[in-house]
């Protein structure tokens, strides 16, 4: 039985990390959106670790901030305690973290979804996918979806954010159930009606440890980790006073080889060895029966124990993923100091589900063969809540702005971790659930998190998710930054007494010669703050402003090799392709790159040359052709107006 | 057009003509100011379009060659850039030299085919040839790979895949304790860095200062002629003696039993070294002949191994192939006007049991007594040291120039760690100039970068949640 429900501008599909951003940027700009949830109990879960942020995915969390996105305020207002990684570091790689409460940060996304105006939340299994055949050559259209209660929602752009829901299979040791994450409903029926249009889908697979009841964990028997003093927040828009509450701690604790004996006993036991999981997992969270096999001289592996919220007494074992049978997960858990009588609350477990080759995709997130159809989160390949958010977001403006008949919103490799993130999907073979890294960020320099707002409030601006008084605050405090530079960069600091003082304080050479501040500055042992006694006419600035000024002097030098490397990366991307281009009309171009081009149809020569299989000499070719055809018609064209 | 500028040595290598080296780019007139020295005390920069001057090739104060300097600005140009020509004696070290020297003051070297590239892109070519000229560019493209890393020698190449493999790992480390903070830590890490790094400076300063480009070309190239007795060495030499082209001269050898002679070929000097057979013998006497022989194999740049594919092989070949691994060699299988007992399929497997598979030989049929195959001979030695477009349309390169350019922009890259490191930077500035170097090296192996830093960093450290 089927049957009309209501029409939509936008119909997005799950409401984890990915659909929660997509649903709100669409309600913001004003369309009729509605998300289906399989559970509505369960919007913006976190089934896995208990934190938002970390290395590369905090610069992420700003990101999404920065254009107007929810995540960042929300974890702001959830978190248990914070910590802002690698401060030994250069501020390239400084990485907020913070652990959330995850009910509260699921609570807290459910309350923003509520409240926001032109978004309907509906608990439903959705089955299909409705299309159209386009006038287009071999394209179809999106209409709408079908739930599998017959309930049809047309719609003229449907975000699919399906996480691992897919045909989702969860497995501890032989026990097998078709679940999906935290033992919530599997969506059964969407992977065949994709495959049914045409859409290419792998199998992945994730895991997680188990939780642990910490009214049964020895806590002496840990190193505490505290949270930072000063917390900082994600969002730009958090008031900083507002986050200086009382932290919770984590715990660290090591495996051992008694631990280790354990897993290596029962491997025979264990999914992955035994051959019964076909999905591909991901190599940076490997399972502790992977790091046991593939790093087997390491004698012991960190474990980290956080708390899952300040509502329950569950702790996280982090580190200690596993797809090993109940009776071993007890027996392996207890082995490490602290858990001796440790009582497990939910079992570790591995878990298999659909996603797409991201391939398929435009930069845009939209399905190439598919139009109307975007997607984002795990359901790309993708893993992590905040690769997912980010995509979901990306996905749901560029829906938007498909429906508003505006340009789409594609950010390249220099401008944000969330383009290289994209465009890394899109253009390079994928083949397990792909994670951030700031090594995979080649101008990370100036991709910083510090300066995501710089990078990305306008942006965010004009595509309507960012206020103009917010936007407006972004420019005053990029002159003021500008000011501040030039003026260090011009005063002259002379070899005074109190200068040779203060510089001998700091353990600095003394100075010679008369030289600017910025010179100064540029010392390792010393920065803006430290030389504010011998700065006489230092204007009272805003500690961001502070933070960027202080930055840009010190690695100024490789802040604009860097830059450098951008603007040729940029002349490459400059060159679009046409989406109708024909690569068998190219001449001279090799057999497999013309193969690997007609598949991911590139949108630019830069996006083509990082096609694996696509040499410089092809670009070349390329180059050549499209300038030829340029003339080409540029001389039809002449010769029509004579 | 806003791009950076551009060099390659422009006309065939012809024995002893003039040779051309063309900069096109717009710095291409500082860039020679910073190489010349003209008659009169002017650069260039004074000097109007369309004008040729002479002057003096400087390195520092060394005098390189006399030279005539065309110089043309754009738009009327072949590239319609900036375009300078300097036409100097010839002689290929020298235009190698002054290449290496014009691309040290700030040009690049041109990619295969790229001044035509240039001119069609600024609308000098016509529209009507650019299927032509995207052509040219993959078969000049394919050809400059090819004969790029067949040019290397087994040990160079070993030496520059074993410095990335060190670079890609320590970049790794640092990347995954980066993305890892709390399972892997860098204290006390930068000293043994420092010290590793130093070592991989030193080695890449090595290769830089031994590189066989310049020596080769100076000096010659040198070769030794090995196969059994009877094999036809001999007659191979005085064949290539006798050659009208080639010219002679005689040099006694060290010993009796190693003769060293000069020979000219084309353009290209041959040391060519006539050893014993290489039998393992107990005969005192003729032990030190077969030492030396082995001796002059190691040294040697080139060996040209004589086969009689009269006969079948028998143990003195399977000596001398068990030493072919290391040394460019070409197979040379003599004696073609007779009736074949050994055909290049049999010495190819046989080479490939001594010396694996993926080891390939160029195999060359010769017959030194009737005097035929030297053509090919001398076309492959050209190849393998020089890898000349003698076509010449519109430039020629010479590929080794490319090796070099590659390995002293991974030792900057390298010099650019150490400076961070003196300047008290913090360790992710250091990966982003360890990843250059590591590129720089792979340009010369023909090698992507693609995914290897994700890979190695999963594959050496133990990562995460």
């Amino acid at each position: 039985m089927q049957y009309i429900e209501e029409n939509y501008d936008v119909v997005v599909v799950g409401a984890g990390h990915a659909g929660c951003e997509a649903a709100l940027a669409c309600a913001r700009l004003g369309l009729e959106t509605i998300i289906f949830t399989v559970s509505v109990d369960s919007i913006a879960l976190m089934p896995c670790n208990p934190n938002i942020g970390g290395s590369s995915k905090g610069h992420l969390v700003r990101e999404i901030d920065a254009l107007g996105g929810q995540m960042g305020i929300n974890i702001d207002k959830t978190f248990i305690q914070s910590k802002m990684l690698n401060k030994s570091k250069g501020p390239a790689v400084h990485s907020l973290r913070a652990q959330a409460d995850k009910a509260n940060y699921s609570m807290e996304m459910r309350r923003t979804l509520q409240s926001t105006d032109h978004l309907t939340i509906r608990q439903a299994e959705v089955s299909e996918l409705l299309t159209e055949d386009a006038a287009q050559n071999s394209v179809r259209r999106v209409t709408g979806v079908k739930t599998v209660t017959g309930a049809v929602y047309h719609s003229k752009a449907v975000v699919l954010c399906t996480g691992t829901y897919l045909q989702a299979r969860c497995l501890t040791g032989e026990s097998v159930t078709y679940t999906g994450p935290n033992g919530l409903m599997a969506a059964t029926h969407l992977s065949e009606s994709l495959k049914q249009n045409g859409v290419e889908l792998f199998r992945f697979k994730t895991g997680t440890p188990a939780r642990i009841d910490g009214r049964t964990i020895d806590y002496s028997r840990m190193e505490e980790q505290k949270g930072d003093a000063r917390v900082v927040p994600f969002s730009f828009t958090t008031d900083p006073e507002s986050v200086q509450i009382e932290q919770v701690s984590c715990w660290l604790t090591y495996t051992n080889e008694r631990t280790h004996e354990i897993i290596r006993n029962n491997l025979d036991r264990s999914p992955i060895y035994a051959g019964i999981i076909e999905g591909t997992g991901p190599r940076y969270c490997p399972s502790i029966e992977d790091k046991v096999v593939k790093f087997a001289d390491k004698d012991r592996h960190q474990i980290f124990i956080e708390p899952e919220g300040i509502h329950t007494t569950e702790m996280y074992v982090g580190g200690m993923s596993s797809s090993m049978p109940e009776d071993v997960q007890q027996e392996m858990y207890r082995t490490l100091p602290g858990l001796e009588h440790a009582k497990i609350v939910r079992n570790a477990y591995a878990i298999e589900y659909d996603c797409i080759n991201p391939n398929q995709l435009y930069a845009t997130l939209e399905f190439k063969k598919i139009k109307g159809l975007f997607s984002g989160g795990q359901f790309n390949g993708s893993s992590g809540y905040e690769e997912a958010a980010c995509q979901g977001l990306i996905a749901g403006i560029n829906a938007a702005m498909q429906i508003l008949g505006r340009e789409p919103l594609i950010l390249d490799r220099s401008e944000a971790y969330i383009g290289v993130l994209i465009d890394d999907l899109v253009t390079k073979e994928n083949h397990e659930p792909y994670r951030m890294m700031t090594s995979r960020a080649e101008y990370r320099l100036l991709l910083r998190q510090d300066n995501a707002d710089l990078r990305l409030t306008k942006k965010g601006y004009e595509i309507g998710l960012i206020s103009k008084e917010r936007y407006e605050w972004v420019c005053q405090k990029e002159r003021l930054i500008e000011q501040e530079v030039a003026r260090v960069s011009r005063v002259h600091i002379g070899a005074s007494r109190e200068v040779q003082e203060l510089l001998e304080q700091y353990g600095s050479i003394p100075l010679k010669t008369g030289v600017t501040l910025a010179e100064l500055i540029r010392r390792p042992e010393l920065d803006y703050e430290k030389l504010a006694p011998i700065d006489k006419e230092r204007p009272q600035l805003a500690c961001d402003v502070i933070e960027q000024v202080n930055i840009f002097i010190k690695y100024e030098g490789y802040l604009s090799r860097q830059q450098k490397q951008v603007e040729n990366f940029k002349k490459l991307e400059k060159k679009r392709i046409p989406e109708d281009f024909d690569y068998d009309e190219v001449p001279s171009l090799r057999i497999e790159a013309r193969q690997k081009l007609k598949l991911y149809r590139p949108a630019s020569i830069g996006q083509a040359s990082r096609i694996s299989g696509v040499s410089p000499a092809d670009v070349s070719v390329l180059l050549i052709y499209m300038d030829s055809m340029r003339k080409h018609r540029d001389g039809v064209s002449k010769k029509d107006e004579i | 057009m806003e791009q950076d500028t551009i060099a390659a040595i422009s006309t065939a290598i012809a024995n002893g003509g003039i040779g051309m080296i063309r900069i096109s780019g717009k710095d291409a007139v500082s860039v020679a100011d910073r190489v010349l020295r003209l008659h009169g005390g002017k650069t260039l920069s004074d000097m109007k379009s369309h004008t040729i001057h002479y002057g003096h090739v400087y390195d520092e104060d060394e005098i390189i060659d006399e030279v005539m300097v065309t110089l043309m600005r754009g738009p009327k140009s072949y590239t319609r850039e900036d375009v300078i020509e300097i036409n100097c004696h010839g002689g290929v070290y020298v235009l190698k030299k002054i290449l290496e020297l014009v691309i040290s003051r700030g040009a690049r070297l041109a990619e295969p085919g790229e001044f035509t590239k240039r001119a069609f892109l600024n609308g000098r070519i016509d529209l009507s040839q650019a299927e032509s000229v995207m052509e040219m560019i993959q078969a000049k493209n394919e050809y400059a790979l090819r004969s790029s890393v067949r040019q290397l020698s087994g040990r160079l190449s070993d030496e520059i895949r074993n410095i990335r493999s060190e670079l890609l790992h320590e970049t790794a480390y640092i990347e995954s304790a980066l993305d890892d903070p709390e399972h892997i830590s860098l204290d006390g890490y930068t000293v043994p860095f420092k010290e590793k790094l130093e070592h991989i400076r030193e080695r890449l300063q090595h290769l830089l200062s031994t590189s066989e480009n310049g020596r080769i070309l100076k000096e010659g190239i040198s070769t030794v002629i090995v196969g059994k007795p009877n094999a036809g060495k001999s007659s191979l030499l005085n064949t290539l003696l006798n050659e009208e082209r080639a010219i002679v001269t005689n040099i006694a050898g060290t010993t009796r039993d190693v003769l060293e002679e000069q020979l000219n070929l084309n353009g290209i000097l041959l040391r060519v070294t006539d050893t014993a057979g290489i039998r393992e013998t107990k005969n005192p006497v003729e032990q030190i002949g077969v030492e030396k022989a082995r001796e002059s194999m190691k040294d040697a740049d080139l060996i040209l191994y004589v086969v009689d594919t009269s006969t079948e092989l028998d143990e003195n070949d399977m000596e001398i192939m068990k030493l072919l691994d290391q040394t460019p060699a070409l197979i040379l299988l003599n004696k073609s006007d007779l009736a074949p007992k050994v055909t290049a399929q049999e010495m190819e497997h046989q080479l490939h049991a001594f010396c694996g598979s993926e080891t390939s030989f160029r195999m060359i049929s010769v017959s030194a007594k009737e005097g035929s195959g030297m053509d090919e001979l001398e076309a492959a030695v050209r190849e393998m040291f020089l890898s000349c477009e003698v076509k010449g349309e519109d430039e020629m390169y010479v590929t080794n120039v490319r090796h070099k350019a590659a390995l002293s922009d991974a030792l900057s890259s390298v010099l650019l760690v150490l400076k961070s490191m003196e300047d008290g930077m913090p360790e992710d500035v250091y990966t982003i100039d360890l990843m250059n170097a590591y590129r720089s090296l792979g340009l010369i192996l023909g090698e992507e970068v693609e995914e290897d830093l994700v890979n190695e960093i999963f594959q050496s450290f133990c990562m995460g949640k």
